[in-house]
């Protein structure tokens, strides 16, 4: 990129240097200037339909569209001047006019930019006096409903569905102020990745049938995140109400997952919710398993473990930290570990490259693999006669559970209490799940990032990366995993692939691995 | 001649010449009639010869921006290694304008002949003539001229047996205002919905499929066999000697309260008085002219006296507060109710939006609504700024100019003709209040 021509110029008084061939929008955005738009979006083909980015360019003779405007050598641009800021007021005015300013009853009141760019620079009050324009509510199908009475025509989505998608089934239908979207006769919004279009949609038009009504916007906890769900480590922001998980969205990352992630992992979120969590370490007394506090349960647990070899049957959806403490533990033993991943189509957004969701339905058998697990579809095989067998966070559905009483004894680290485990367990141990603790994921491209704790814990149930901690301390390992960074960059001084990177490093949008892998962006 | 009236003998007669006689339509007619002379001179000559000479005559775009043609034409560069294309703008949509299908009807064969010419003078193999859905007449009639023409070795792969080739397609529109806009011309012929393309990049750059394209008004390229039969200077005779800008003759369809309706066909610069009052007989009996509108509806409406003082081109319209348009002269006499033509013509702009810009989609229905409101007897004063402010917001801000053309009429009416809304606001109407019952 360095041959690149630089052009230099000025934006709202800011000097910018910029690419050649930067639009005015987004050089604006390197000034820190947000010029208000809508029809315009970064990851979708430029359509200069809506006019709400129009600003002044000195000795140009008209507003100039900064979204289909290319930067030009000693161009001075005004974004907020009276001329400008006349222009975007009249675009708002006329968006209202037959918007049924439903704001109280709408989804996306409190997240809507529409609502928010009319209150920065909107009229108070509309001068608009005639009959509105009605369509009624529309089933998109999939996950999508149409609500036209709210629909600005930024068409937004219609290019996702064009251009990104490759599923060309919405269009604009109809002229003039009848104009509305439309799909195409006999098809639906059913394309794996066309929720999407529902955190395109600017406004209220598009809304996702799982969250309709759940909560108000402004009611919403927001945590950055990586989504659990498939091993491409889509960022995400978990957004919670009343401790409850009510709808993931996605969070841009160039490297990763540009602007989307699929219908999949954005309704893959229930399992987080889960009420039959196991939420206070158990320990088997007199052949029932009875409450304990932690003390006795770590110690009842580093007792067990004591002169056996441990076998670990791993989760992949632990994070790297966990993954490597449970590899640890099995090491100092002289034990092993396994673990498999829940299968599914791969299902790539043709449009970006390499994003797809996954065949590996799991966030993290990359990490596993790299903490020294076996990845296998019979991972009990492994497993010893007489061994300890420490079961984190697997519930070993579909598999033959009686390979269990191979075991010597049972360690269960998990979030629930499997059937089978009531009876064969020796100890519980409870952990909080992805979503209640933070911790790293290893994505199959071997990109390392964080995700932060959306909500607490269950009960007495402690992150996962402590709990082993103290295992370990107490099986006299020594200690210092308080936090998932100083479990991080023990992880990073052992484990050669993570050489060199450190937690705080990481930020919120990962770095590599070292070695074979790191070579992001190739294709699968 | 004023067709379908008889000719008049101030009439500049080039183009309309054949208007009404059945035998130019055919090719062996047309032959005999001058036809195709031009195309073989042409296809001798090099196409920057020709483009020098069609500089050199001042010909400007008849379709209503007025931009010089051989300029056009200049912006092409041939041996860009990719295929050029014309494409004729037939689509005349632009309400009080049927000039273009009065030659398309008449002498199809003098547009397939200025087509061939205008491709090969930008390099182009292809020229595409877009014809506006309800032409069913002028579609038929150059359909069979192209045929004839490719029978005849005029067109094809060895055009006029130069060893050339230029193709002429004809392609029929559906019935769209917007696609008379040449972006939307050019995505309607690609076969997508007619939405105007934002600019840059400009057609010379990318235009019908992506590749440098000239597109060029009916009129405009029926013009240029004459311009190389008769050269530059005989074309530039034809205008006021006081403004070079304008040359050549121009068509005007001309249509309302008037004596003689019809096309007439008057050299640049023609006096407007003389044409209104002469040429087309002047008002009907017992009335007077009130407002014309001189170019097309999207133009802003003139007084009377500023009509009679234009003198009929580019520079001597715009001097009397209007524009040349397309030549679609509306004249609306004081029997008229101005508010209720206005709100029709806003009327016929919110339908034909293409909904893409956010000030057009709602803009022109919103000036309907109030329009329509005032009409009825339901306006008020306030309603007469909103539709200024209104129209300002509609103006110079959107990626085509249907927006400002909605706009133009009512700015210019509100202005110059206040007082119609004003009358009519006044003359409210009175509601019935029921009776209190006791």
């Amino acid at each position: 990129m360095a041959d690149v021509k630089q052009v230099n110029l000025t934006i709202e008084g800011r000097p910018v240097t910029v690419p050649d061939g930067t639009s005015i929008l987004e050089a604006a955005k390197t000034a820190g200037v947000l010029i208000p738009h809508y029809c315009y979006h970064p990851g979708l083909p430029v359509a200069g339909v809506c006019r709400m980015c129009l600003v002044e360019v000195e000795k140009a003779p008209k507003l100039a569209p900064s979204c289909a405007t290319a930067v030009a050598e000693g161009q001075v641009v005004h974004v907020h001047s009276p001329k400008a800021l006349e222009a975007r007021k009249g675009v708002l005015e006329m968006l209202l006019i037959n918007h049924p300013l439903d704001c109280p009853i709408c989804d996306q009141a409190g997240e809507c930019e529409l609502q928010d760019y009319t209150y920065q620079e909107g009229r108070s009050e509309g001068r608009y006096r005639d009959p509105k324009r009605f369509n009624p509510v529309e089933d998109f199908g999939g996950d999508v409903v149409y609500v036209a009475n709210r629909c600005i025509l930024c068409t937004r989505c219609v290019r996702f569905m064009d251009d990104v998608a490759h599923d060309p089934v919405l269009a604009v239908a109809e002229r003039g102020d009848r104009a509305l979207i439309a799909k195409f006769e006999g098809h639906d919004l059913t394309h794996a990745w066309a929720g999407n279009v529902i955190d395109l949609c600017p406004v209220g038009a598009l809304l996702s049938k799982d969250s309709l009504n759940k909560a108000r916007a402004w009611e919403l906890d927001r945590s950055a995140s990586v989504c659990p769900n498939c091993s491409q480590g889509c960022n995400m922001i978990v957004e919670t109400r009343d401790n409850q998980v009510v709808r993931l969205r996605p969070r841009p990352n160039e490297k990763v997952n540009k602007f989307f992630m699929c219908d999949h992992g954005r309704l893959s979120y229930r399992w987080m919710n889960r009420k039959d969590r196991v939420d206070v370490p158990l320990v088997r007394q007199g052949g029932v398993l009875a409450s304990a506090d932690w003390e006795v349960a770590l110690r009842a647990a580093a007792a067990t473990l004591s002169g056996k070899k441990a076998f670990v049957l791993a989760s992949p959806n632990l994070s790297n930290e966990t993954l490597f403490l449970l590899g640890k533990l099995a090491r100092k033993t002289g034990g092993g570990g396994a673990f498999r991943v829940p299968q599914g189509a791969e299902v790539p957004l043709p449009g970006v490259e390499d994003l797809a969701l996954r065949p590996d339905r799991a966030a993290n058998g990359r990490g596993a693999e790299l903490m020294g697990f076996t990845r296998s579809d019979a991972p009990l095989d492994g497993l010893g006669a007489g061994d300890v067998l420490v079961v984190a966070d697997e519930e070993l559905a579909e598999l033959d559970a009686a390979g269990v009483a191979k075991a010597g004894a049972v360690i269960v680290i998990g979030t629930t209490l499997p059937a089978w485990a009531r009876h064969a367990a020796n100890v519980v141990l409870p952990i909080a799940n992805c979503t209640e603790e933070e911790g790293t994921f290893t994505n199959l491209r071997g990109r390392v990032q964080r995700f932060l704790q959306a909500k607490a814990a269950p009960g007495a149930a402690r992150p996962s990366y402590f709990v082993l901690g103290d295992l370990l301390a107490a099986s006299g390992e020594g200690s210092g995993f308080w936090t998932a960074g100083q479990t991080f960059d023990a992880l990073a001084a052992e484990v050669p692939a993570f050489a060199g990177l450190n937690y705080d490093g990481l930020g919120l949008r990962g770095a590599m691995t070292q070695g074979a892998l790191a070579t992001g962006g190739a294709t699968a | 001649m004023g067709f379908p009236h008889p000719p008049h003998d101030r009439e500049s007669v080039v183009l309309s010449k054949y208007f009404g006689d059945k035998e130019a339509i055919g090719l062996e007619g047309w032959r005999k009639r001058g036809g195709y002379v031009a195309l073989q001179k042409a296809l001798g000559m090099t196409p920057a010869e020709i483009v020098g000479v069609v500089k050199e005559s001042g010909l400007r775009g008849r379709g209503g921006a007025g931009f010089p043609t051989g300029v056009k034409w200049s912006f092409m560069k041939p041996g860009d290694g990719k295929p050029h294309y014309l494409c004729c703008n037939a689509d005349e949509s632009e309400p009080g304008t049927f000039k273009d299908r009065e030659i398309m009807r008449w002498t199809p064969h003098a547009l397939v002949e200025g087509c061939a010419i205008g491709a090969y003078a930008i390099g182009a193999e292809v020229a595409y003539v877009y014809i506006r859905g309800e032409y069913t007449e002028a579609l038929d009639r150059m359909n069979a001229a192209c045929k004839e023409a490719y029978a005849a070795g005029i067109l094809g792969t060895n055009a006029m047996g130069t060893g050339k080739t230029v193709h002429v397609y004809v392609h029929k529109g559906a019935g769209a205002y917007i696609c008379g806009e040449e972006t939307a011309l050019m995505n309607s012929l690609e076969g997508r919905r007619g939405n105007p393309r934002i600019k840059p990049p400009f057609p010379a750059v990318a235009g019908l499929f992506g590749q440098p394209t000239t597109i060029n008004n009916v009129e405009t390229l029926v013009a240029v066999p004459h311009i190389l039969n008769n050269g530059a200077d005989w074309y530039k005779k034809f205008g006021r000697a006081d403004n070079p800008k304008s040359t050549g003759t121009k068509l005007f369809s001309v249509c309302g309260n008037i004596q003689r309706p019809g096309n007439y066909e008057v050299a640049m610069g023609f006096p407007f008085k003389d044409f209104l009052y002469d040429l087309c007989g002047g008002p009907l009996p017992g009335r007077q002219f009130k407002a014309i509108i001189p170019g097309g509806i999207s133009v802003p409406i003139q007084t009377r006296e500023e009509a009679e003082n234009s003198p009929m081109d580019y520079e001597g319209f715009v001097a009397n507060g209007t524009m040349l348009g397309s030549g679609g002269v509306i004249v609306i006499d004081d029997a008229q109710n101005l508010v209720k033509q206005i709100a029709r013509a806003a009327r016929f702009f919110a339908h034909e939006s293409c909904a893409q810009c956010t000030q057009c989609r709602e803009g022109t229905a919103w000036t309907t609504k109030i329009l329509e409101r005032i009409v009825a007897g339901e306006g008020s004063t306030e309603d007469l700024d909103t539709l200024l402010e209104i129209g300002e917001q509609m103006t110079g801000k959107t990626i085509c100019v249907l927006s400002d053309s909605c706009a133009t009429p009512v700015k210019s009416g509100i202005e110059k003709f206040r007082g119609d809304f004003e009358a009519l606001i006044k003359k409210k109407k009175v509601h019935m209040v029921p009776a209190q019952v006791a």
